[in-house]
C-alpha cells in the first residue's frame, strides 16, 4: 500500500497543548512530517518530546489540538489510526516472562496480524533474534530486550512508527542495523519520527529535523538546511540539557 | 468479534503468565489459608458454633484474598510498561479492561475453589451446594469487575496496595451483604425464597451496572 499516495501528510499535528497540573509541558505545537521520511525530534531533557510522540501514539489526550496520522484524526479514529503506527518506547512494553516468541504472537494477535507465524519469524530475522526466540524476555540482555521492542512495533508494517530514543542501550552494531531498518523501511514510502540526544544519529539518519524547545517547536528544517537552533552537521557531540 | 479475541488474547496471556510464575494465586492462597486459620483461632470458639458468623468469615477472607490479586492485575503491566503497548495496540479499552477482569476473575475462582473447602472443614460446614457456587461466581464477579477498575486507577499511583482497598471496598458494600445473606440462608437451610428474589438477584444487578460502568470510564483512565 502506497501511503504516499494519500496525498496528506503522514503524521501532523496542529496546536497540540498537554499539561501535567500547573505545568505546560507542549504549548501549542505543529507537526508534519511528509511520508518517506526519517524525522529525528531534538530537544532538552523536559522538552516535550516523550509527550509528544505519546499523544501522537495515542497513548495520551492532548489538553488541545489535534494530530492525525495518515489523515485519520488520532482521537476520533481510535482503532484504525493506532492500526497505522508502531511505537517503541523507553520501556520495552514486552512482558519478561514469557519469550520472545510469545510476545510476538501475544502482539500479531491484538493487531490482527496476517499469517503471524511467518511474520514474527521475519521480524525476528530482522532484529538479529531467531536464535533466542524461545528465551523468556527476561533472560536477554538490554539491548537485546530492545532489538525485541523495535520488532514488537514493526510487526503489523505500520506506515509510521514512532521511537523514543530508540539507541539507547544499544551496541554500535545495534544502532547502525536500527539505521538500516529505518532506512529500508522509509525507503517502501512509510514514515518514521523518532527523538534523540545524539547528533551523530541525526546527521547520520534524518531526512528532516525537529526541535522542541520547553513544549514549543522551534525549529522545522530538512536536514543540512541552516537554522540556529538546529543542529550542525558536522559537530559530533551529544545534546545536553 | 475483534472485541471477543482481544479480550481472550488478553485475559489468556495474563493466565499464561501466572502459570509461569504462580505469584499472585500461590502468594493470595497462603494470605487467604492464613486469614482462615486466625479467624479460627482468633474467635477462640468450637467448630460448630462459628457456624452464625462463618459466612461474615468466608466473604472477609475472599475480600482480602482478592485485593492482593487484583494488586496483581496491573502490578505486572507496568513492570515493562507493557500497558502502553495494550492500549497503543488497535484494540477497544473495553477489550483491555474485559481481558484484564476475566484475568483476575480465573484466579480468584480458583483461590475461592481451594480455600472453600479448608473452610468448611476448619468450620464444619456443608458446602456442597450449587447454589453457593452461583453466589460465589456472581460475588466474584462483582468482585472482579470493581476491583480490575479500581487497580487500574490505583496503579498509576505511588501507593497502590493502599489505594486499591480504600477505593474498593466502599463500593463492593452491597457485593458483601448480598453475599454473606444468600451464604447464611444456604450454609443454616434458611428460606431458599429470599436467596432467589432478593440478593442473586442484587448481585445480578450489580454486576450488570459496573459490568457497563467499568469498561466505559477505563479508557478515560488511562489516557489522562
Amino acid at each position: 500500500m502506497s501511503h504516499a499516495s494519500a496525498g496528506s501528510s503522514a503524521i501532523s499535528a496542529v496546536g497540540l497543548r498537554k499539561d501535567y497540573g500547573d505545568r505546560s509541558v507542549l504549548r501549542g505545537v505543529d507537526v508534519a512530517v511528509a511520508w518517506g521520511q526519517i524525522a529525528v525530534l531534538f530537544g532538552a531533557n523536559g522538552a516535550g518530546k516523550t509527550t509528544l510522540l505519546r499523544i501522537l501514539a495515542g497513548l495520551s489526550r492532548p489538553d488541545a489540538g489535534e494530530s492525525h496520522i495518515a489523515g485519520l484524526r488520532m482521537r476520533r479514529s481510535g482503532g484504525r489510526a493506532r492500526t497505522l503506527v508502531g511505537f517503541v518506547g523507553h520501556q520495552t512494553l514486552l512482558y519478561s516472562d514469557l519469550t520472545c516468541r510469545e510476545n510476538l504472537a501475544f502482539y500479531a494477535k491484538l493487531y490482527g496480524v496476517d499469517h503471524p507465524q511467518a511474520r514474527i519469524e521475519s521480524v525476528l530475522e530482522q532484529v538479529a533474534l531467531v536464535d533466542r526466540a524461545d528465551r523468556r524476555v527476561r533472560t536477554l540482555s538490554h539491548g537485546m530486550q530492545k532489538r525485541l521492542s523495535v520488532a514488537r512495533a514493526i510487526l503489523h508494517e505500520p506506515a509510521v512508527l514512532l521511537l523514543d530514543e530508540p539507541e539507547s542501550g544499544l551496541d554500535t552494531d545495534s544502532v547502525a542495523s536500527l539505521g538500516d531498518l529505518l532506512r529500508d523501511w522509509t525507503s517502501s514510502g512509510k514514515t518514521a519520527l523518532l527523538t534523540t540526544h545524539s547528533l551523530e544519529i541525526g546527521q547520520a539518519w534524518a531526512d528532516s529535523v525537529l526541535t522542541l524547545d520547553r513544549g514549543r517547536l522551534a525549529v522545522e528544517t530538512p536536514f543540512g538546511c541552516s537554522a540556529d537552533a538546529a543542529p550542525a552537521k558536522s559537530n559530533p557531540s551529544p545534546v545536553h540539557g | 468479534m475483534r472485541l471477543l479475541s482481544a479480550t481472550l488474547a488478553i485475559a489468556w496471556k495474563d493466565v499464561r503468565l501466572e502459570v509461569r510464575s504462580r505469584d499472585t494465586v500461590v502468594s493470595a492462597l497462603i494470605f487467604g489459608l492464613i486469614v482462615v486459620v486466625v479467624f479460627n483461632f482468633g474467635l477462640n470458639r468450637s467448630p460448630g458454633s462459628l457456624a452464625p458468623v462463618a459466612p461474615g468469615l468466608l466473604w472477609v477472607a475472599y475480600g482480602f484474598v482478592g485485593v492482593l490479586a487484583m494488586n496483581r492485575a496491573f502490578a505486572r503491566e507496568l513492570e515493562q510498561g507493557a500497558l502502553d503497548g495494550l492500549l497503543a495496540a488497535p484494540v477497544s479499552r473495553d477489550a483491555v479492561f474485559l481481558g484484564k477482569m476475566f484475568g483476575t476473575l480465573s484466579f480468584m475462582l480458583v483461590i475461592e475453589a481451594v480455600l472453600l473447602p479448608v473452610f468448611a472443614v476448619m468450620l464444619d460446614l456443608p458446602t456442597l451446594s450449587p447454589v453457593l457456587g452461583l453466589i460465589i461466581l456472581l460475588a466474584t464477579i462483582g468482585f472482579a469487575t470493581v476491583g480490575t477498575f479500581f487497580a487500574a486507577i490505583a496503579a498509576q499511583t505511588r501507593s497502590r496496595e493502599i489505594l486499591l482497598p480504600v477505593l474498593f471496598f466502599p463500593v463492593i458494600v452491597p457485593v458483601i451483604i448480598a453475599a454473606v445473606e444468600a451464604t447464611d440462608l444456604v450454609l443454616q437451610g434458611g428460606p431458599m425464597l429470599a436467596v432467589w428474589t432478593r440478593w442473586l438477584p442484587l448481585l445480578v444487578v450489580f454486576d450488570a451496572l459496573f459490568l457497563v460502568i467499568c469498561p466505559w470510564i477505563f479508557g478515560y483512565v488511562f489516557e489522562g
